[in-house]
Parts: C-alpha cells; structure tokens; sequence
C-alpha cells in the first residue's frame, strides 16, 4: 500500500520534472546552433515564400553544413514574435510598417535595406465575368469586391491607391491576408480584389492580374535586416547580401517583384 | 367486491365479444417461443415459468414491442390486433419496474395515454385525477415519480395503463419490485382493481403466490412452450412438472398405476384415487413422516432413505432425502431435535395414503 | 436518476485523493494561467476608452448573434441526427458516425474552403441557389452562422447522441403501449429525458461557434457589421495594436463565461 502510492506520486512528478527541461529545450532548440553545422533562421512575410525558399536553397548551397529554416507569415505577427523574444537571425517584411516595431526596440543590427517592392494589381477570375478592366470598375455597386483589411500591408497599399485614385469601394469583405483574399478571386466568389502582382503570378493562371495607374502611388517597399541578437551572427549578415545580390534580385524579379537598384 | 380467485375459466363476459385469442410465435436464433393464449373478457391468466421461459417476449409480443414470427396471430374482440403497430393497440401496460416518466409529475404520467388518444389537457388531466384517486393517490398527484414508494409508483403505473380504457391490460412482473410488506397491500389492492375491470388481462410473474391470487387461470411457461394450465387450485394440487412441483412446494413423481398400487421406480405407492396407466404421484412434503429405525405395523408408503440436506423452511425445517426417490420431507424443530437427524444419516420415511395424490400424466 | 443531483455530489465523504487533487490543480493552472496573461498584459486604463468603440459592440452583438442562430441551426437538425444515430440502423451507420465528426478534425480554413466549394457563389449547390432562390451565402451574415454552425455541429451530435445511447429506450416503449407515435414519444418522453445532454452540447455548440475564426472567415469573410464577428476583430487587431487585441479577447471572454454560468445555474436549479 504505501509503495503503491509513492508511485502514484512519482508519476505526476516524473510527468512535471519531464516537462521542465522540456520547456527549457524548446527555447534551446530555437536556437540555430545545431549540432555538425548551423541553422540559419529567417522570419519572411508570406508574400517571399516562393523566392525566399530558392535564395534559401542557393545560400545552403553556398554554404556547406549551413541549413536555412524559414518561419513565413503575417508580418506583423512575425515582428511581434522577434519582440517577444524569438530567436531569428533575419527579418524581411512586406513594409516599412511592419519592421517598425522591430526597430523601435533596436533589435535590428544596422538600418533595414528595401529590396525589393511589390506593385498592386487587379485581380479577376479567369474569364473576367464582370467585365473589369479599370479601377474605376470597382467603385460600380454591381460588381463584389475583395480587399485585404486595412492593418495588413496589402489594405493599406489598396486604400491608398484607392485614394489615389479618388474612388469609393465598398468591398464585401476585408481579409485576413493577401492570400485570402485571392482565394475568393481564384474560386470566383468575388469579381474582382486588389491584390501584388506577385500573388498574381503566383496564382499561374487562375487569376488575371490588371495593372492600373494608381499603383504606382501605392507600392509597397519590403525591408529586410539582420537582427541585433542574431544567434548565427555573421551568416545573418551574409544572407542579407545574399538576397541584395544580382542573384537574388533575379530571383525576385522572376517571382514579380519590382526590384530596387542596388544602393 | 369479491375476486374471482379460484373461479372457473370464464370469467364475466360483456357482450364484447370473445376477449383476447392468441397464437404467439416469436423465433430467435437461440430462443423459440410458441404458446397459444385464450384469455375471455374479464378474465385475468398469469403467465408462470422460470426466468427466460419466455413469459416477458409473450407479454411483449401482446403489446406489439417484439414482432411475431411466421404463424402468430393476435385476435382481440374478434380484431385482428397483430397488424397493428404498439401505439394502435388497445391496450395497458404495467412494466416490470414501472417505467414512469420521471420528468413529469404522477397526474401527467397517468394524463399521458388520453393525451396520446386526442384528449384535451384539461380532460386528460381530469381523467387522470379520477383514476389517481381510485388507486388512493390523490394527494400524491403532483410528486415527480422519485418521490414515490415502490407501492405508490406501481399503483401510478397501473392508473396510467388504465387511463387508456384498455381492451387488454398486460402486467409484468407487476409486484416483483416490491418488499415483502409493501408486496402483501399492493397484492390485494392489485386484486380489487382486476376484478373490476372488464377487459382481458394476462400478467406476467414468476411468484406462485402472485399467480394463485391475482389470477383466474394459470399458464404455465416453460422453454417456449405451454406446458400445463388451468385454475389455481387445479394447478396447485395436481402440477404436472418438476418446475410447478417446486412452485407450488410438492413432492412430484412420474409412475405406473394399477389400481390403488402406482409404480414408481423401485417403490410401491398406494393412493386415495384409482387411476390408470401413467401417472404422476404428489404429496406434500408435511405428510412425510421420517423414522430413525423402521416402524412398526409396517405402514405403506414406506422407504429407506438418505439425508442429503437439511436446512430451515418457515417455520419448519426442511430435510432432503435422497434414496429410491428424491423427496423433500418438512418436519417441526422438535421433531428434528427428538430423532437427533444429521446429513449422512440412513433413516426410513413414508407417506399416508390419504395424503398421496395420483392423477394421469 | 430523478434524485437532485446537487445533494450527491456532498454524498462521497472523506479527502479527495491528491493523485487526483495534484494532476487536477495542474490541469486547471494550465487552462487559466494563459487568462491570467491576457489580465496581466491588459491595457487597463485605455478599456473603457477602447470598448465605447462601435466596431467592438458591433464586433459583440454581430457575434452572440450569429453564434446563436448557429446553435439553432445545430439543435434543429443535430438533435435528429443524433436521433437517428443513437436509434436507427441502418447500413452504413459506423461511416455516417465517423463523417460526423469530419469538421472537428478538418482545420477550420479548410472547412470554410470547402463551403465555399459547395455553397460558394460557384459553388455546386450555392450556383443553384443563386439561379433559383436569388440566395448567395458567401459575404453575408447567413455565411457566418453557416460556417460556425458547420464547426460546431458535431460538438452537439457527439453529446446528445451520448445521452440518448445512455436513456433507457424502455420509456419510449411505455409512451408506444400508451398510444404514442413514435415522434410523440421522442418530443415528450426521449427529449426531456435527454434534456440534459442536449443543453451541455448546445453549450458547447455555441461556445465553439462563438470562437469560430477560420471557417467563418474564409467562406463568410471579413466586414464589419455583416460579418466580423469578435474572433476576426480580434485578429485584426492583432495585426496592428495587440493591446486591442486583448481587450476585445477579454470582453469575449468575460461576455461569455457571464452567460454560461448564469444559463448552468438556472438549468441546475431546475431539473
């Protein structure tokens, strides 16, 4: 009997001990110095996934026994994690905006670089059902509208080419992302959204992109910076220059970005 | 109001017609169940028999809850009723534990049927305050069934089973969930109720004592099938299995007659009838008297046995002999303590002729 | 059964086990101590600034609105579901049971990905309802009680078809004997008897509906007013002042705990 519950006490015991170092190692394991090489970290906004993931894989390739993780997202919720302390090495952003909060807390090594920029373009289904071709056609009652909401980068680029533009649009929905929103453009629930050019080629063929005037009064400049704390120090630095590089401009430029002349 | 307890088969009858006539046919794959059921109107027919004789699948194939097999047929007042689905079929029943719904109150739960039947709430309720205070639950009407006894819930159910104006009133096990005390009131009261109503009634138990007293005819149920029926009194005097035997507490024996002398096995009875051929052989266990060395005057009906158990039986004590036959002999505590009787023990016992019954088998 | 069930819960006697008492406490410190973040980090001296805001009472009203009719939805034709689960057979009945739970499994964008690709504006049944009806669902209030009900369903199913496997069918029984049809025994006798486990599973139907962010999103999507219910406000302001963020998840909280107890105290009172 008392041997019966003294393993009864171990048990939860064990289970709360197993965690502690647990919790430890999960903070350990972020980070990036892996065992036989190292792991670089880079915080990217979604809209990179695709050209960061190849600039990824060329700066591996260039450095043998270096892996590159990504973490892709909001970038907002992306400079949120690096204020609260996560552990990464580089922060490209799909705004000025977004790096904000990063460099108000000094937690960038250097002052953000733009290095690449992305345009806004009208989205349509393909066949175009409501017959859109301008901005102006977006302002007509008839046709359903998709924006992204005004905090992420992509509402904000789109109110401010709306206003450009001198055009009231009553969309049916703000979303979440600029992926969202071209998902209700791919599926054809809308007939029309604002979204980059980017995403248009990344919808490769679902979409059709409509450039228009006012994007120019709208465009979005992406920054990216090596961070302060950075744990793989000096790689951060050189993946910054990586993605500065003819190379990476390239690979930028093919994923439709508007790339920024070297400074 | 006097019940019929020992009354002939034919009960009081309305002018309804025939009352329920039924061939009950229910086959499982482990299980058949095959009995042929007369009940006329006004007449109550216990169902007796061991657990899984099939009594309950008998009630229930009545009540339209079990389907029938292949050749069953219900008539009631010369309908056919087994074409008709549970809730058509004129008819009450009592569940084994009641079954009262414990959401609702004593009068909701009796004002259901005739709610069910198209009455007004009002009337519904009006019926069921009759009925309520027939049974003497007047001022139980608004408890919640949990509040209930044992004895108030069974006199609920039974009001609520009434309320519907059956045609046939099924009861299982209606007095099993009761205390002995609570059992002896509710027996009685359960009586008066069945003599006054005018519809079949078939109930359904395994306690002998429920069956003689509430019922005007025995059927008695074993593996599936008919195997004896009639009055009480019939039944109990003359049982015609080992179950029945036990039921109604008799010695029972299979035997030869030839006159006043049956044969059975290696002994010789002699009895009071004279019957002929096979017969069976009963006596009750009080008229066995047990000798430590063999009597004098050599009386009949006299054998050496073996005590095989003995144990306390009311008041009594009851011995089992084993031996040529196997009997039970039920003798006084004085009796036990004067031949000084211990389990082993070689002793002789017989049985007066005028106390041996014999009757065709 | 009928017994109060407050008066036997003080029926065990004695000290509750600590192998039970330490791994509870934990479990319980585990579910509150992220409520205790969100009090700590609250901006408290900007909330009543930040809840006079329109869109954060819109945002609430819009939210314990839908989630409602959602848990409408979800009793008007999960507890016959469940029904025919719990009572029925037929072939096929295990699948059905499995295919049921479907939208706890799939992750909630998904499952708004898949609205849309059935009731969307193109979709297979939403292009017919448009041509016949006039109706589009996508973008709409109606949307949102769609999706949240889609994702909450199966909260109500799997609890009521539990109370219903554990209710005696012996008492529809009695109703059939006493004349009832079998829909009259299932409205008076089966669903008060089941009562119970139809309340906690609408409960849970509609706090889950009440949190829904995914699937409401993607097939409802985001506008304030029509659609932005509290979780989508949330998110947003995520995005931009996350100080907003946690007042409007506290008055969500708050709003709903306040609702919840004071339903489960009149439901208790009353057996």
């Amino acid at each position: 009997m008392p041997k019966s519950s003294r393993w009864a006490l171990a048990i939860p015991l064990a289970l709360v001990l197993a965690a502690l170092p647990a919790c430890g190692a999960g903070q350990a394991g972020g980070t990036p110095a892996a065992e036989g090489g190292r792991t670089l970290t880079v915080f990217a906004a979604a809209s990179l996934t695709g050209s960061f993931t190849e600039i990824g894989r060329a700066f591996e390739a260039a450095h043998p026994g270096t892996a590159v993780r990504f973490n892709f997202g909001s970038s907002a919720t992306l400079a949120q994690q690096i204020v609260q302390g996560a552990p990464a090495d580089v922060f490209a952003a799909a705004s000025p905006a977004t790096m904000k909060p990063v460099t108000d807390a000094s937690l960038t090594a250097g002052a953000p670089v733009t290095f690449a920029r992305n345009k806004l373009r009208i989205a349509v289904p393909a066949g175009n059902p409501a017959k859109v071709d301008a901005l102006e056609d977006l302002a007509d009652a008839r046709v359903k509208v998709a924006l992204c909401a005004r905090q992420v980068p992509c509402g904000a680029a789109a109110v401010k080419a709306l206003d450009a533009a001198g055009l009231k649009v009553t969309p049916v929905t703000l979303e979440q992302d600029v992926k969202a929103t071209l998902t209700k453009v791919e599926l054809g629930e809308v007939d029309a959204a604002l979204v980059y050019q980017t995403d248009v080629i990344a919808a490769a063929g679902k979409v059709k992109g409509i450039a228009f005037p006012e994007a120019d009064q709208a465009v979005n400049d992406y920054p990216v910076a090596a961070l302060a704390k950075a744990p793989a120090g000096d790689l951060a630095r050189r993946f910054v220059d990586l993605v500065l590089s003819r190379q990476g401009r390239q690979t930028l430029a093919a994923a439709g970005f508007e790339v920024v002349p070297a400074p | 109001m006097t019940g019929p307890s020992t009354g002939p088969s034919t009960g009081p009858s309305t002018g309804r017609g025939a009352g329920l006539r039924a061939r009950l046919v229910v086959t499982r794959p482990s299980f058949a169940l095959d009995i042929t059921l007369e009940v006329a109107a006004g007449e109550v027919v216990a169902l007796l028999g061991p657990n899984g004789a099939g009594k309950t699948t008998a009630l229930r194939a009545l009540a339209g809850l079990t389907p029938l097999s292949a050749g069953g047929t219900i008539t009631l007042d010369e309908l056919p009723l087994h074409p008709l689905p549970a809730e058509r079929r004129p008819i009450g029943m009592v569940f084994q534990n009641y079954l009262l719904f414990p959401h609702l109150s004593a009068l909701d739960n009796v004002a259901f049927g005739p709610r069910c039947q198209g009455a007004s709430k009002a009337e519904a309720r009006r019926t069921a305050a009759d009925l309520l205070r027939r049974v003497g639950l007047a001022e139980q009407a608004s408890a919640r069934p949990g509040r209930l006894s044992g004895g108030q819930a069974q006199r609920v159910a039974l009001a609520r089973a009434l309320a519907v104006r059956p045609r046939l009133l099924l009861l299982d096990e209606p007095l099993a969930a009761l205390d002995a005390h609570t059992r002896l009131e509710i027996r009685s009261h359960l009586r008066r109720h069945l003599a006054g109503f005018d519809g079949a009634t078939v109930l359904v138990t395994h306690d002998p004592l429920d069956a003689m007293v509430l019922a005007d005819r025995l059927v008695v149920v074993e593996h599936g099938s008919v195997v004896q029926q009639g009055g009480p009194a019939e039944v109990a005097r003359r049982p015609r299995t080992d179950y029945v035997a036990r039921l109604v507490g008799l010695n029972l024996f299979r035997g030869v007659a030839d006159g006043h002398r049956v044969e059975v096995g290696e002994l010789t009875f002699s009895t009071s009838e004279r019957p002929a051929g096979a017969v069976f052989v009963a006596f009750s266990p009080a008229a066995v008297a047990l000798y430590r060395s063999r009597p004098d005057g050599s009386p009949r009906n006299l054998w050496r046995a073996r005590i095989d158990g003995i144990e306390r039986h009311g008041d009594n004590v009851r011995v089992h002999l084993a031996g040529p036959i196997a009997a039970f002999a039920d003798i006084t505590p004085a009796a036990l303590a004067d031949l000084d009787l211990a389990p082993g023990q070689e002793i002789w016992a017989s049985v007066k002729a005028t106390e041996t019954h014999a009757y065709p088998a | 059964m009928t017994t109060s069930p407050a008066t036997e819960r003080g029926g065990v006697t004695g000290r509750a086990p600590w192998p039970l008492v330490v791994p509870a406490l934990l479990g319980l410190a585990f579910l509150v101590l992220p409520l205790a973040g969100l009090l700590v980090r609250a901006p408290w001296s900007t909330l009543p600034r930040r809840l006079a805001e329109p869109q954060v009472l819109e945002a609430l009203r819009l939210s314990l609105v839908t989630a409602s009719l959602a848990t409408a939805v979800c009793l008007l034709l999960g507890v016959p579901l469940a029904w025919l689960l719990a009572r029925a057979s037929f072939p096929g009945r295990r699948l059905v049971r499995a295919l049921v739970t479907v939208p706890l499994v799939l992750p909630p964008v998904v499952g708004g990905v898949a609205l849309l690709l059935v009731l969307g504006r193109r979709g297979l049944l939403g292009q017919w309802l448009e041509s016949t009806f006039g109706i589009t669902l996508p973008f709409t209030t109606a949307g949102v009680v769609v999706a949240e009900a889609f994702v909450a369903m199966p909260f109500l199913v799997i609890s009521v078809e539990g109370a219903l496997r554990a209710a005696d069918p012996r008492y529809e029984e009695a109703a059939a004997t006493l004349g009832a049809s079998r829909w009259t025994a299932f409205r008076r006798v089966t669903l008060p008897l089941v009562m119970p486990g139809v309340i906690a599973g609408a409960v849970l139907c509609w706090a889950r509906a009440l949190g829904e962010f995914g699937a409401t999103i993607t097939f409802a999507g985001n506008f304030p007013g029509t659609t932005q219910t509290m979780p989508l406000a949330v998110y947003l302001a995520l995005e931009t002042e996350p100080e907003a963020a946690i007042v409007l998840s506290l008055v969500l909280l708050a709003v709903s705990v306040v609702i919840l107890a004071s339903l489960r105290d009149r439901w208790t009172s009353s057996p």
